[in-house]
């Protein structure tokens, strides 16, 4: 396999934006993460988004995105209707082929044009479970009660998770549901969507974010330190509630032992956790240790832009890594009710 | 900033075909009766799937489950959606193991509030008395014993009990889309009687109407440059579907792209006050605004020919 | 680094028709997928990784159906993505498919691409009107038949080029099973007959609305040398993409397509499309496009596309047969319609095509797929030897 490293990262100043369309939202944010990766755009080989067309309310809107990159003259670009994440994953794989050695990828959405909650109740199976229209709320409350239930977490960790994700979102100047906040103060606040508390559910959030990776002898010629990608892995399971372990993370512990995560020590972990109870269970899943930073960005619960989120704690943690903090770190993104779907990303710095 | 309000619907809903096994099951539902089949594993999967989820291959044979059973999880809508949900008042859904299956099953619990609700506690299903072949056949889980007598399904005519093969599922989304910063000073330009197009720092091409960004660059159009409303057809169309839309004229009608004279971007729009047979390329046409202008594509009903001589098709042959 | 070799080595397909009534979607992908792990000589556990491929979802108002898919398609534990590509989907899927064999991640990826979109209407899914656009809606054909026009300008083309098209291909779908259309009594004067939709697209220039899946099974070199039947060599893929408008763009013979065959041709050493390949399935939606796309695929000089369409060298009989499974003009379930072609020129090249098969004599054949206000191009070159 050949090396590659994320050496760029930018994403939007979130929250309602009720200025601008896909577009301008993406523009900016493409023309930073180019100009941080010191590669000039129409070097840069391959090109790959990630959005749903039901966030902007109609079908192929995901083509609107195209005119924010700059596709001429013509370029080499895809696009998968998943988080932006698994659209890292489409760019790494095509410079694991070897006919590109680097790639941009963007993801982007308008969460707060909708009831996005109820929309998304209809990735659900169409026969059985989306005519009852549960939101994703109620379904990560099933998830939620299932694992308080199973006693592999407890009110108190929820309730640490997400306090902590919220203080640590103070520091991040893209997130929006930033808190001083205590375990206590939330255990204090009713159960809104019990056993969920307000406090657990990310906010809703617009925005846009662009990454660039590159093979090995681009990114050290234009990164003092990148972040390399030293495992990236994925994996579904079935989506009825029914037939999986909703207390397991089955897909997620699958994925992290492919792609290698406890070889080593892992010091930072950005998981993409929507909800409080997903926090304790992802971490579990992924074989964190109690050394282990989580999400100090404050993930999703500082600032959940649809499409992008899992992508972000790819930037965050690669983030973290140029500014030679962190040696090696571990991002997670998922999509499909009740995390079915989850990916991997093991990054490490030069020498880790 | 120009917010408008846009609903994602498809009319009278997705007619969906359900295939043997989800048939079966709603068929049973209908019937006021409940099935799951056995995986390969042995265990009852409740609502059958169709292929098994550890094998992949066809799910094996239906077994009778229910009709009570216990609560798994849980959780409250204190908020039920309107024509939605599945009870009109706050609710429960909850995963429920039925009797004699293994798997779990996702549906709604009606009882007073959260305090009613438990792990562990039993249930059972109350019937909607119409019932279609739906997983909505049942009303909603209540606590074991409270259900009362099944109703009866209406006297069944001969094809109602023809096995059910489908579903119709409507589908209502409704959001606040905002145009966007560009094509916000367009509207309000046409609210004026003026067309504004937009050209980025480093170029002289003039998008209109704009979108917010030169494509070729992606860079954010940040200049206004107002074009004139008159132009050339570039290529065109003559429409003779009827009913494309609900404020199409009638057909034949053309569909023209039009080079705006200052513009670089073709415009898309009707031509009309000319048969439609005499529209050409080349020709030279003007906008006919609204009685009344907003900030709303609307200002524009259509073009029509000035009567000026044809355009060379030197001119637009670029475009075309 | 020189990518790995991969291979096509089982083709399935449901039979395309205007509305599956019997299956759910579920059942509908099985048809094609069981079809191709047999024809591989495989089963649900043979397989590494599943990537589905499919148009809007506004179709069938399931948001990514490929997730209530996972088990059905024996995904569950395995790694899955969803490409969307516009109409170009299906080609995409593909190459993303032979991608991670390429790239030497798995040995066997199940490719999957279909659409059920009778539990809509095509025509709505294609023309929802979206806020702050210009309030007339012309439909997909209202599009693109301006560009026909303009085509027509600059070609000189007759007027009846067109429907040449519409006969050829619909010809060519009564010996393929599978296709929707089976049109026994069309001829020319049936399609100028047919009622005119857009000038100058008639009723038969224009595809049907289909529901339908297409899956491919691709190999590794040692999984193909071992598999049951002949496979299809990968010789090239290529994709490109350019924005929807633009000043002076070239919306007739884009050159984002240009790009996209001169890559492909060059990784498979092609130098003269009509003579290296045996036969090409091309995304052909509306009839027009044929002759169009005979010039931006490198078929023949700028302007005489039509000339070729005219003489009958795209016919099956000619010497260089376009779209013999009868094309997207004759079965256009959206989603799986780019897979179908690329499919069908893997097909032709294992001689698997049955009645409609073209005799072969390079052994190679082109598979092209187009999306969007043609603007998303996906292609793929296919062998029935491996590259040299």
């Amino acid at each position: 396999m050949r090396d590659v490293a994320v050496i760029a990262f930018a994403q939007s100043l979130v929250g309602h934006d009720r200025e601008h369309n896909e577009v301008e939202l993406i523009s900016p944010v493409v023309q930073a993460a180019v100009s941080q990766s010191g590669i000039a755009r129409h070097d840069i080989g391959f090109t790959v988004s990630g959005s749903c067309d039901y966030l902007s309310g109609g079908p192929f809107t995901f083509v609107q995105g195209l005119d924010a990159v700059g596709a001429w003259p013509p370029i080499k670009e895809s696009h998968v209707e998943m988080d932006a994440a698994w659209a890292l994953y489409e760019a790494w794989v095509a410079i694991q082929v070897g006919d590109v050695d680097s790639a941009l990828i963007y993801g982007f959405g308008k969460s707060s044009t909708t009831d996005v909650h109820e929309v998304f109740s209809l990735q659900n199976d169409p026969y059985y479970v989306a005519p009852l229209w549960p939101s994703t709320i109620d379904m990560a409350a099933l998830q939620a009660c299932a694992a308080l239930h199973a006693g592999v977490t407890t009110e108190r960790d929820i309730a640490e998770f997400s306090a902590a994700c919220h203080r640590a979102a103070r520091s991040n100047p893209h997130a929006i549901a930033a808190a001083d906040v205590s375990a206590d103060e939330v255990l204090a606040a009713p159960m809104t969507h019990p056993p969920l508390r307000d406090a657990d559910i990310a906010p809703i959030t617009d925005g846009a974010v662009a990454v660039v990776i590159a093979a090995a002898a681009v990114a050290r010629s234009v990164c003092d330190r990148p972040a390399w990608i030293r495992g990236i892995e994925h994996r579904i399971e079935p989506q009825a509630l029914g037939v999986r372990d909703l207390t397991a993370s089955a897909s997620t512990r699958a994925a992290a032992e492919a792609a290698g995560v406890g070889d080593a020590p892992v010091e930072v972990a950005e998981i993409h956790a929507q909800f409080g109870h997903e926090g304790p269970l992802l971490a579990r899943a992924l074989g964190l240790g109690a050394d282990t930073v989580v999400n100090p960005s404050g993930g999703p619960l500082g600032a959940n832009p649809l499409m992008s989120a899992g992508l972000i704690r790819i930037g965050e943690v690669a983030e973290r890594i140029w500014d030679g903090g962190v040696g090696r770190g571990v991002a997670h993104a998922t999509q499909g009710p009740c995390l079915q779907q989850n990916l991997v990303c093991v990054l490490e710095g030069e020498g880790s | 900033m120009l917010v408008e309000s846009h609903v994602l619907e498809y009319p009278g809903g997705y007619t969906r075909s359900v295939g043997p096994i989800v048939g079966r099951f709603l068929t049973g539902l209908r019937d006021a009766e409940i099935v799951g089949a056995r995986a390969s594993d042995g265990r009852v999967i409740v609502p059958p799937l169709e292929y098994d989820p550890t094998t992949a291959e066809p799910i094996g044979e239906f077994v009778d489950v229910g009709p009570g059973g216990a609560v798994t999880a849980w959780t409250w809508v204190a908020e039920p959606r309107p024509t939605k949900s599945p009870l009109d008042d706050p609710f429960a859904f909850a995963l429920v193991l039925l009797d004699g299956a293994d798997t779990p099953m996702l549906h709604a619990v009606d009882v007073d509030g959260p305090d009613a609700m438990s792990v562990g506690m039993r249930v059972e299903p109350r019937w909607r008395a119409e019932r279609v072949g739906s997983i909505r056949d049942i009303a909603a889980f209540v606590p074991e014993g409270s259900a009362g007598p099944t109703p009866e399904s209406p006297a069944p005519t001969t094809e109602e009990r023809e096995p059910v093969t489908g579903i119709v599922s409507p589908v209502r989304l409704e959001y606040e889309i905002n145009a966007g910063v560009a094509q916000t000073k367009y509207l309000r330009g046409l609210a004026e009687g003026k067309v504004i197009g937009q050209r980025a720092k480093d170029s002289d091409q003039v998008y209109v109407p704009p979108r917010g960004t030169d494509p070729t660059t992606g860079v954010l159009t940040e200049i206004d440059v107002e074009v004139a409303d008159s132009g050339t057809v570039t290529t065109f169309c003559v429409v003779n579907v009827p009913g494309l839309s609900e404020l199409a004229p009638e057909i034949p009608y053309v569909c023209a792209q039009i080079l705006l004279d200052g513009g670089n971007t073709p415009w898309f729009g009707l031509v009309q006050g000319i048969e439609a047979d005499d529209v050409h390329m080349g020709m030279r046409v003007k906008a006919v605004w609204a009685d009344e202008l907003e900030a709303s594509a609307a200002s524009i009903k259509w073009f029509e020919p000035t009567g000026e001589a044809d355009a060379p098709y030197e001119s637009y042959r670029e475009y075309a | 680094m020189a990518p790995k070799l991969s291979a096509v080595i089982g083709v399935g397909q449901t039979r395309h028709v205007t509305a599956r009534h019997d299956v759910s979607m579920a059942g509908l992908v099985r048809e094609a997928a069981r079809q191709a792990l047999d024809d591989a000589g495989m089963d649900w556990s043979d397989i590494d990784a599943v990537v589905v491929g499919k148009a809007p979802d506004t179709f069938e108002g399931v948001i990514m159906p490929e997730l209530y898919l996972a088990d059905a398609l024996g995904a569950a534990g395995k790694p899955m993505l969803r490409v969307h590509t516009a109409g170009s989907v299906g080609g995409s899927t593909a190459i993303v498919a032979a991608k991670l064999v390429m790239a030497g991640i798995h040995e066997r990826v199940l490719a999957v691409a279909f659409e059920k979109q009778s539990e809509s209407n095509a025509t709505w899914g294609l023309t929802v009107a979206m806020p702050f656009q210009a309030p007339l809606v012309a439909g997909a054909g209202g599009y693109f038949a301006p560009l026909i026009r303009a085509y027509m300008a600059r070609s000189g083309a007759p007027r009846h080029i067109g429907h040449l098209v519409a006969v050829k291909d619909r010809r060519a779908a009564l010996r393929n099973p599978n296709a929707h259309l089976h049109l026994a009594d069309i001829d020319l004067k049936m399609v100028e007959e047919s009622f005119l939709l857009w000038d100058p697209l008639r009723y038969l220039d224009v595809c049907p609305s289909s529901d339908g899946a297409m899956a491919m099974v691709i190999g590794s070199e040692s999984v193909a040398d071992a598999a049951p039947g002949p496979p299809a060599w990968i010789h090239g893929t290529a994709m490109r993409s350019e924005p929807t408008m633009f000043a002076g763009r070239d919306q007739v013979n884009p050159q984002a397509g240009r790009d996209c065959a001169a890559d492909v041709y060059a990784q498979a050493g092609i130098t003269n499309p009509r003579q290296d390949f045996d036969c090409a399935e091309v995304y052909v939606p509306f009839s027009w496009y044929e002759p169009m796309w005979l010039e931006n695929l490198g078929f023949c000089p700028e302007g005489d596309g039509w000339k070729l369409t005219e003489a009958g060298a795209t016919a099956p009989d000619g010497d260089i047969p376009w779209n013999p499974s009868g094309g997207v003009l004759s079965s256009n379930p959206i989603g799986a319609s780019g897979m179908i072609r690329f499919g069908e020129a893997a097909q032709q090249v294992r001689e698997r095509a049955g009645d409609y098969q073209v005799k072969l004599q390079t052994g190679r054949a082109l598979g092209q797929a187009y999306g969007g206000g043609s603007q998303f191009f996906s292609m793929w070159v296919v062998a029935n030897h491996k590259p040299d």
